[in-house]
């Protein structure tokens, strides 16, 4: 008792740090993490470090189908362009795709799992409406999608702008009900808790209870949500533009690029190899990120 | 039970109606619509005239529930018709493809059994593989072959089936040449050289297909199997002396399977649907590459209908599986 002074200068760790603390000892989850920065650094910061010469349309022709090589390190494609170039601008495209789908998917999901979960009138037609969307046969309706709606939106946002937007969007619209059923089984346990009720006993309005006191609460199951969201996304696009349903060829993303290997596939099997690679590994290391977040972000398991 | 199975089919009827508006809506109000398809210097009575040929020169709900009348009363009735040679269906108008002018159900009568042949036999493939090793990884959990199980569980899933399969196509077709690229849908089985072409032609895209299945089940069988060896009945079995064999594969096994038949059950929906990619990889002539390809020529009875089966077999599988979970696992109770 007489230490008490001495003792209680030393902080006890933020949770934040034990979080970290939890999510370093997961050896999957940081292969993940170290992979994915490799790959985005590769994608974002590349192109500042990698200039292929620009080339006349003649040297350009010469120069196609070109094995690897010190001036191409992954060689050329059967127009004479880069391909260490093109997978990084793919690269771009094809995580931006996964990360605003995902940001529409969950922020679209957590608003549906909040008005369900808190507001009860709303919960029966809410959660009617997510296991339709569940039932609902997301590939094809995908296709029907992007084939019906592409030259529209082309010919307002541009082939580029108009194609990113209606993939992601239509991703995105398909793909939040995970997340909102997740949001509303957490709300609705939070929702009876101590501090919501002295938060309403002292006259909060519900905006501001959900805002200040259920929303941060819902924070980690959300973020695993996201996270494996990013993944799913990105297989999505890429299975769009595998059927020959998603960019176009010279906006390509890593998706596209393995479509448009395909026809050189005996030949020229690196064509095909490097994107598929590339599409896995983001995929399999955010699948491990998001285990790790997982056992990371539940205090059960991080407390043994 | 029955209560509760009649109270969700009940349930399912307007989900699936919500759906097949949806389904019809999003198809018929886009933009691409056959009417458009049209040029501009076909005389208008001509243009009328197509228009009426194709059905649609009425009024969106009234082919909305047209459509809804030929999928489950005039449909039926010609599967009847077939069936037993009556002739109920006589004179009515069915769903017209408008890319083979053809009706769009004998169409899909004609795509099933490619379909049904190798993705049926690669789920199947799937789930054989995916059982033992999920109850072998349990029982030596921690071990080499659990680590070895979950890496490349893991990378099953993450792998989509299109690199996959990709992949088996270089290293087993191009590189070794042991099997075919393509399947070829016109092959008969008559003999043995035939029957062990056919198998030839089926192993890539079964495997492709079977790996993908297997990572997920055999995680859910895992989990499941892991669950059920610390209960208290395992001691006790073991306390009578039961060899480990009869302990492991009798009494922990039963009780575990019921999740996982559960989780096989809802997977069935993908062997009609999720299968688009490998058909289309394989050139395996079934009903998703018949998707595809309605959705290339803009054929917009056979995407709603081929995409409102799909829908039916998802809440039918749902509905089973619970159902399933229910009737195996005497503890739950619906009512």
């Amino acid at each position: 008792m007489t230490d008490l002074s001495a003792a209680a200068p030393s902080k006890p760790p933020s949770q934040w740090a034990a979080i970290w603390r939890q999510f370093r000892s997961h050896k999957g989850a940081m292969f993940g993490l170290i992979v994915l920065s490799v790959l985005v650094l590769a994608v974002l910061i590349g192109p500042y470090f990698w200039h292929p010469e620009k080339l006349t349309v003649v040297e350009a022709i010469k120069q196609k189908n070109k094995g690897p090589a010190l001036q191409f390190p992954l060689g050329t494609d059967q127009l004479g362009r880069d391909m260490l170039a093109r997978m990084m601008a793919a690269g771009k495209v094809s995580l931006a795709v996964g990360f605003v789908a995902m940001i529409i998917a969950i922020t679209f999901g957590t608003f549906i799992g909040v008005l369900a979960g808190y507001y009860k009138r709303l919960d029966g037609p809410l959660m009617r409406l997510t296991d339709m969307f569940l039932a609902l046969p997301l590939i094809p309706l995908l296709l029907v999608m992007v084939m019906l709606f592409r030259d529209r939106v082309a010919g307002i946002l541009g082939p580029e702008m108009g194609a990113f937007l209606l993939i992601v969007f239509a991703i995105g619209i398909t793909s939040w009900m995970q997340a909102a059923r997740i949001v509303r089984g957490e709300v609705l346990a939070l929702k009876e808790r101590e501090y919501v009720l002295a938060a309403r006993s002292i006259g909060a309005a519900p905006r501001r209870i959900i805002i200040r006191h259920i929303l941060p609460n819902v924070v980690s199951p959300v973020m695993v949500a996201a996270t494996l969201g990013i993944a799913e996304a990105i297989i999505t696009e890429s299975v769009l533009s595998f059927l020959g349903l998603g960019f176009p060829p010279d906006f390509p993303t890593w998706g596209r690029l393995l479509y448009d290997g395909l026809s050189f596939m005996q030949i020229y099997p690196e064509r095909v190899i490097w994107p598929g690679l590339a599409i896995s590994l983001t995929v399999l290391s955010v699948n491990y990120i998001g285990d790790g977040l997982r056992d990371a972000l539940d205090p059960r398991v991080r407390g043994r | 039970m029955l209560t509760y199975t009649l109270r969700r089919l009940l349930l399912a009827i307007p989900t699936l109606l919500l759906i097949s508006l949806v389904i019809f809506f999003l198809v018929d109000l886009a933009p691409g619509s056959p009417a458009s398809e049209i040029p501009l210097t076909v005389p208008p009575d001509v243009r009328a005239k197509i228009l009426e040929s194709m059905g649609i020169n009425q009024p969106v709900y009234v082919r909305y529930l047209l459509w809804l009348k030929q999928f489950f009363y005039v449909e039926p009735l010609n599967g009847i018709d077939a069936l037993f040679g009556t002739s109920f269906a006589d004179g009515m108008q069915r769903i017209i493809s408008y890319q083979t002018r053809g009706p769009v159900f004998s169409l899909i009568g004609e795509r099933i059994p490619q379909t049904l042949k190798v993705i049926g036999t690669a789920y199947l493939v799937g789930v054989l593989i995916a059982v033992p090793i999920g109850i072998y990884s349990a029982y030596r959990q921690y071990s080499w072959f659990d680590q070895a199980g979950t890496l490349l569980a893991m990378i099953g899933f993450s792998v989509p089936t299109f690199f996959s399969g990709t992949l088996l196509i270089i290293i087993f077709s191009v590189m070794l040449g042991w099997f075919p690229t393509k399947y070829d849908t016109t092959l008969v089985v008559t003999d043995w050289a035939s029957f062990v072409k056919q198998i030839k032609q089926m192993t890539l895209p079964v495997m492709t297909l079977g790996l993908a299945n297997a990572a997920a089940i055999s995680r859910y069988m895992r989990s499941s199997m892991l669950e059920n060896m610390g209960h208290d009945y395992v001691r006790t079995a073991r306390a009578k002396g039961m060899s480990e064999r009869t302990v492991v594969l009798k009494h922990v096994l039963r009780n575990s399977m019921i999740p996982v038949v559960t989780v096989i059950a809802l997977g069935i929906p993908s062997i009609f649907g999720g299968a688009i990619i490998t058909e289309n990889l394989f050139g395996v002539n079934g009903i998703g590459s018949a998707l595809i390809g309605a959705i290339h020529g803009n054929d917009l009875p056979m995407v709603q209908t081929l995409a409102f089966i799909f829908a039916i077999l998802i809440v039918l599988f749902n509905l089973i599986a619970d159902v399933l979970y229910g009737l195996l696992d005497p503890r739950i109770r619906y009512d």
